[in-house]
């Protein structure tokens, strides 16, 4: 592919001969703008992540070295050309940027801020193999979106002549969301089923507004809507309609990306008392129902002492947000050490600062309540570390009697969860794992039901917001070639 | 958005909607609820989907005014419209021709009772209909119940109306009088608790539709679980009806009462 913009291109070959590879490894990785940890710590909306200057992008854009073999793009699950867009900013251009970024991400302001990018691009950056610091492509992308977003002049992504052929999406998270665009820009017909009355999925029920603010997911949604896709809220597919009244409506393909929603609990004593609930129940809460300000009609308990059980992301963004509704201890008990903790590094980091106390190798055995069977204790077991298991990390070992009790008001369960059975119920012939994910082709996402195309957690059990836009992609891609083959 | 086609008073309290909602009510059968929200900043509550007609393409709800949802809801006209509704979910009653059936409701459990009444008869049933209240004023859709039902049943905690006694005692009676087949029960959960109780003394098969707290009633957050036999399961994708003898109402009633501070706080704002 050869255009003004690839490598070879003039420009580029001149920005790269203006500054020697040494000269660019040796400026120090940018640092992200903050809120002070303190402050940050009762104020439940405002950003954490306060994003770079222009200057400072510029810099940041610098360090790139555009490679010739850019192995960050190994790392990125959708293949943002990732030079480019960085070279782009090294020029000023970031309207041209954010172009770039549209073109292969469908959420690229979302991904500037939740991607775990140690683990993608970044992991991948040829930075890490001369001892230096990888390139902040996470921040740079946000930064870029943030610029097109802030200045008005947001590009519409240009869509092929409209092919009036019906496809349908179920579930409007980020695998929803990428498939949608992808579909609209081949000039499908998109229709996009949640069954919630807010579009968005994870990123609008789970994760809160401290680490993404909604109305960041709103234009990114309403980019979407310009470019033809269109939303229906409050509808469950499998109840409300089924996939063969989908089918029979005249849709073409329909992509299941319905998402991991169903929330696991541990099962020991005392987990049904007042005050022990599911993360989800409590982000829910927090951020779909806005339950935490004055005008919402939805309650949340406020705890005072408040255990976050697990150690993931969704843990971090729970016991924050408990520091943020005014906990006097919002804990995170864990039960292997912190080296273990699958949560994103950034997200451990800004818990510390914020005052959150990490009881890491404690598991909770028993919760004791009151009378009104409320919560007022946790038992936890002592662990310790052990061989590692399946997973790669040391497993946890009970260390035998050793126990300690601790006074807590509220409980938030942050296990895991698992796939939403819905769909997989509703449809004959969809092939299911015992864990309940549906099977698919991993190259073309395509299910055992040839109409019936799955992304996302649905699929994976559980991952990240990139690798379900990963899905999303790939599955538009399979899905367009097979309708032209039908 | 769903419209409101018209709005019927029961008593002051308990009123009746009819909502526009075609594709709920093509696909919804006896015993699905409905997750409603008045308002951007509204609670999603459940209720129960009293009726249908296809041909309008109407969904039927019977609201009791409880705290500030119902209330709100129960302050908008015919011509209105309500914010967000989605079903219909839960699993629907298990309906068949068991013989004779006894169904036990009280309070705002009449409502929901209304569509398993009548699929009940329509298997075939001999149905009778016990409903109880505090007192005469409070008894509601008895006219329907007695259209659908072999026989109903009316109990008043004081007399004021049909037989004075609880629901137990109106139950109790049948079993006396005739072999009683099954025993559904919809109502407050300290009503169920006791008909279950009552039940199962008689070794009467007894099921209960479970009225648990609600956030998204879509199986995704774990706020309306119960113990059943032991096992926990979620209200809204397990129930909302169960095998009354195996719930643990202590515990239902327990979790029922968990928001009730912060409720009464928000409704003393609200009036
Ligand atoms: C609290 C929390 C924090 C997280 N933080 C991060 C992070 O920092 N970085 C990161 O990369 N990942 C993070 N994740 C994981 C990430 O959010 C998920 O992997 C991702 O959202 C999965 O996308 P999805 O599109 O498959 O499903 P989801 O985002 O779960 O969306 C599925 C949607 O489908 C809807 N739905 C389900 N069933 C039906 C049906 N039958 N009909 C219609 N609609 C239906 C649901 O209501 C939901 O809106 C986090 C997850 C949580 C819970
Ligand atoms: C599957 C299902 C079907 C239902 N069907 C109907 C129906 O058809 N018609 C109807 O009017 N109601 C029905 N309900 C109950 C209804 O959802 C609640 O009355 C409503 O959520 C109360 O909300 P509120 O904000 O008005 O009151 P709140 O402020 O939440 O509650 C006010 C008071 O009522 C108590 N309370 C709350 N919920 C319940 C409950 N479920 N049972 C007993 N006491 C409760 C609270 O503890 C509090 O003291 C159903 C519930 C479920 C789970
Ligand atoms: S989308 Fe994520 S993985 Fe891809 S370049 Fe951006 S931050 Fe990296
Ligand atoms: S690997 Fe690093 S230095 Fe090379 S192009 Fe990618 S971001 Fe730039
Ligand atoms: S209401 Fe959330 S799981 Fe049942």
């Amino acid at each position: 592919m050869l255009n003004k913009d690839d490598r070879s291109a003039e420009w580029r070959e001149e920005l790269r001969k203006s500054m020697k590879a040494k000269e660019r490894t040796d400026i120090p990785r940018v640092h992200m703008r903050e809120l002070d940890a303190e402050y940050r710590s009762h104020s439940r909306i405002e950003e954490v992540n306060l994003g770079l200057t222009a200057e400072m992008a510029m810099l940041e854009a610098k360090r790139c070295l555009d490679c010739a073999n850019p192995t960050c793009m190994l790392g990125c699950p959708v293949g943002i050309d990732i030079p480019r867009f960085v070279k782009n900013i090294e020029c000023g251009e970031f309207l041209e940027a954010a172009k770039t970024l549209k073109e292969t991400s469908a959420l690229p302001a979302v991904c500037g801020r939740v991607c775990p990018q140690e683990k993608q691009c970044e992991g991948q950056c040829m930075h890490l193999k001369m001892k230096k610091e990888s390139v902040a492509v996470g921040h740079l992308e946000r930064f870029a979106a943030d610029y097109e977003r802030e200045s008005g002049n947001i590009s519409v992504p240009v869509t092929a002549p409209a092919n009036n052929i019906k496809i349908a999406a179920v579930g409007s998270g980020p695998a929803g969301l990428a498939f949608a665009g992808d579909m609209a820009k081949l000039g499908y017909e998109v229709v996009v089923f949640e069954a919630l009355h807010e579009i968005g999925g994870v990123l609008k029920y789970g994760i809160p507004e401290f680490r993404l603010p909604n109305e960041i997911v709103d234009v990114e949604i309403q980019n979407l809507q310009s470019m033809g896709v269109h939303f229906v809220t409050n509808c469950v597919v499998g109840k409300t309609i089924s996939i063969k009244d989908l089918e029979d409506d005249g849709y073409k393909g329909i992509f299941v990306a319905s998402g991991a929603g169903l929330p696991r609990f541990m099962n020991i004593k005392g987990e049904n008392l007042v005050g022990v609930m599911s993360s989800n129940e409590y982000l829910t809460r927090v951020n779909l129902m806005d339950a935490a300000s004055e005008d919402s009609d939805t309650p949340v308990f406020k705890g005072k002492k408040v255990a976050i059980i697990g150690g993931g992301n969704t843990a971090m963004d729970s016991v924050r947000t408990a520091k943020r509704l005014g906990a006097e201890r919002a804990m995170i008990v864990y039960r292997r050490s912190e080296e273990e903790m699958p949560a994103r590094l950034e997200e451990v980091k800004h818990a510390k600062e914020e005052g959150i106390e990490f009881w890491t190798l404690h598991n909770p055995i028993e919760y004791i309540g009151n009378e009104q069977g409320r919560v007022t204790h946790m038992l936890l077991q002592v662990m310790t570390l052990g061989e590692p298991d399946e997973s790669g990390r040391r497993s946890p070992v009970e260390i035998p009697g050793k126990t300690e009790l601790i006074e807590v008001d509220e409980v938030v369960v942050s296990v895991g969860v698992s796939p939403n059975p819905l769909i997989p119920q509703s449809v004959e012939g969809l092939e299911v794992t015992k864990w309940g994910t549906v099977v698919v082709d991993n190259n073309t996402m395509q299910s055992a039901v040839p109409v019936i195309f799955a992304g996302g957690d649905i699929v994976r059990g559980g991952a990240t917001v990139i690798l379900a836009m990963g899905d999303g992609r790939r599955a538009a891609k399979s899905m367009d070639e097979w309708i032209k083959k039908n | 958005m769903n419209k409101i086609v018209s709005k019927e008073y029961f008593s002051a309290n308990v009123i009746k909607f009819e909502v526009e909602a075609p594709l709920i009510a093509k696909a919804r059968k006896a015993g699905h609820f409905v997750m409603v929200k008045v308002g951007l900043k509204g609670e999603r509550i459940p209720l129960t989907i009293a009726d249908a007609d296809l041909q309008k393409g109407t969904i039927t709800l019977v609201v009791q005014k409880m705290g500030v949802s119902s209330t709100k809801l129960c302050a908008l006209e015919a011509g209105d419209f309500i914010t967000d509704m989605v079903g219909p979910l839960g699993k629907a009653t298990h309906i068949e021709n068991f013989g004779t059936v006894v169904c036990a409701c009280g309070g705002v459990g009449t409502a929901p009772m209304m569509p398993i009444v009548a699929a009940l008869k329509k298997a075939g049933n001999r149905v009778i209909t016990v409903i109880a209240a505090r007192t005469k004023d409070l008894i509601i859709l008895e006219e329907q119940m007695r259209e659908h039902s072999d026989e109903v049943i009316v109990m008043t905690d004081d007399g004021s109306y049909g037989n004075q006694g609880l629901v137990t005692n109106g139950v109790e009676s049948v079993i006396n009088r005739e072999k009683v087949d099954l025993c559904v029960t919809i109502g407050p959960a300290i009503m169920m608790k006791f008909v279950s109780l009552l039940t199962k003394k008689y070794e009467v098969p007894t099921l209960a539709s479970l009225n648990t707290i609600m956030v998204d009633g879509t199986g995704m957050c774990g706020a309306c679980r119960v113990s059943v036999g032991g096992k926990t399961k979620f209200v809204c994708v397990d129930g909302p009806e169960f095998d009354a003898h195996l719930v643990d109402f202590d515990e239902m009633l327990m979790r029922l009462g968990g928001y009730r501070d912060i409720e009464r706080e928000d409704m003393a704002k609200m009036v």
